[in-house]
């Protein structure tokens, strides 16, 4: 941790006299810390909105949808579905069965240092996978809640600003121009390999994550990230009560 | 385009169900945070969640076609420019460029 951190996270009689500079300072931090990951969704929301209207529909649309649904998988999802006009309960049971993977992210993502009704509520409506990976990094342990809130707001308008710009310009790519969708599969590559290297003393927890998707893969393809989720939580369950008696009886 | 009160509609619909998903979750969960349980859980999930999503992006690549070669190495490329330069952007910049320019060329459609 940076002598800057320590700085930032213990507030001075300065920054207590000034909240504004101190918010203004919180925003630069999480420009620095999102601004990798967050440039990373421009190829992405130029996928998606050139999807968008590829598929016959509007710019607008791409906007809306990233806008007010956030959450860049099922987006892609989405597309075909209305497309094909899908009933909308269709719609509700795919984002139910794509999105319920973010229940487990309540077990660990600091809401609790976030302040103020608005914006928990806006903290769990921008809750998504890439938000918490940054934030739950241990360099992020220190982050004020100020800071963990500007994160995700900047990746929100980057994703909106990505998936606009996408629309609007998508018309401009070649037909025979494909592939733009691998951003996401790169992007979360990139979000493992930085969380792996974070624990690095703990291997078995990325090969239990690896083996429960393996797995998940063969017996549900359908459902493989539902029954991924669910036995890599099992697995470190049992892994956690198995360190503890063997804590016990030593 | 579908009529667009339907497309909005869908829009919507989604947009609950997510927040809900993202929400309430919070609520049930509030009393457990202090247990040692999840704890242990929250420093280990982030590592393994992002390697699920990984395995999720890819599971429809049929591994017996050729054109399975353009996700695979365009995951080779993500992974060898971040081990090597550690910068996310170059990272997914250089290897969804590798899978945009494999999948339009050689395994195009």
């Amino acid at each position: 941790m940076g002598i800057r951190t320590a700085v930032a996270d213990r507030p001075t009689a300065f920054d207590a006299s000034t909240p504004a500079r101190r918010g203004r300072s919180e925003a630069r931090r999480a420009f620095e810390e999102s601004a990798a990951v967050g440039l990373g969704f421009i190829p992405l929301g130029v996928a998606f909105g050139a999807l968008v209207t590829q598929s016959g529909l509007d710019w607008w649309w791409a906007a809306l949808s990233s806008a007010l649904i956030y959450g860049g998988s099922f987006e892609f999802l989405l597309i075909g579905l209305v497309g094909a006009a899908a009933p909308l309960a269709t719609v509700a049971v795919t984002a139910f069965l794509v999105n319920v993977r973010h229940v487990f992210y309540a077990l660990s993502f600091p809401l609790h240092r976030v302040r103020g009704r608005l914006g928990k509520a806006y903290s769990t409506f921008a809750l998504t996978d890439e938000a918490y990976a940054l934030t739950g990094t241990a360099g992020a342990r220190a982050w004020p809640g100020q800071r963990v809130l500007w994160v995700q707001l900047l990746l929100h308008l980057y994703w909106v600003g990505g998936a606009t710009a996408g629309a609007l310009l998508g018309a401009l790519i070649p037909d025979g121009v494909v592939g733009l969708e691998f951003a996401l599969t790169a992007l979360f590559t990139v979000l493992a390999l930085d969380a792996v290297r974070e624990r690095r003393h703990d291997l078995p927890t990325p090969l239990l994550a690896l083996l429960s998707a393996l797995l998940a893969w063969v017996v549900a393809p359908d459902r493989l990230l539902l029954v991924a989720f669910a036995l890599f939580t099992a697995a470190l369950l049992a892994r956690h009560v198995a360190t503890r008696r063997e804590a016990g009886r030593a | 385009m579908p009529d667009p009160g339907y497309a909005v509609a869908a829009v919507l619909v989604a947009a609950a169900v997510t927040w809900a998903l993202r929400a309430l979750p919070f609520a049930a969960l509030a009393p457990l945070r202090a247990s040692g349980t999840v704890q242990y859980l929250s420093t280990r999930m982030p590592a393994g969640v992002m390697v699920i999503l990984v395995v999720y992006c890819l599971h429809d690549v049929e591994v017996t076609q050729a054109r399975a070669l353009a996700p695979l190495a365009a995951l080779a490329v993500t992974v060898w420019l971040h081990l090597r330069w550690r910068n996310a952007l170059l990272s997914i910049l250089g290897g969804t460029l590798t899978h945009v320019t494999l999948a339009s060329t050689l395994f195009g459609a």
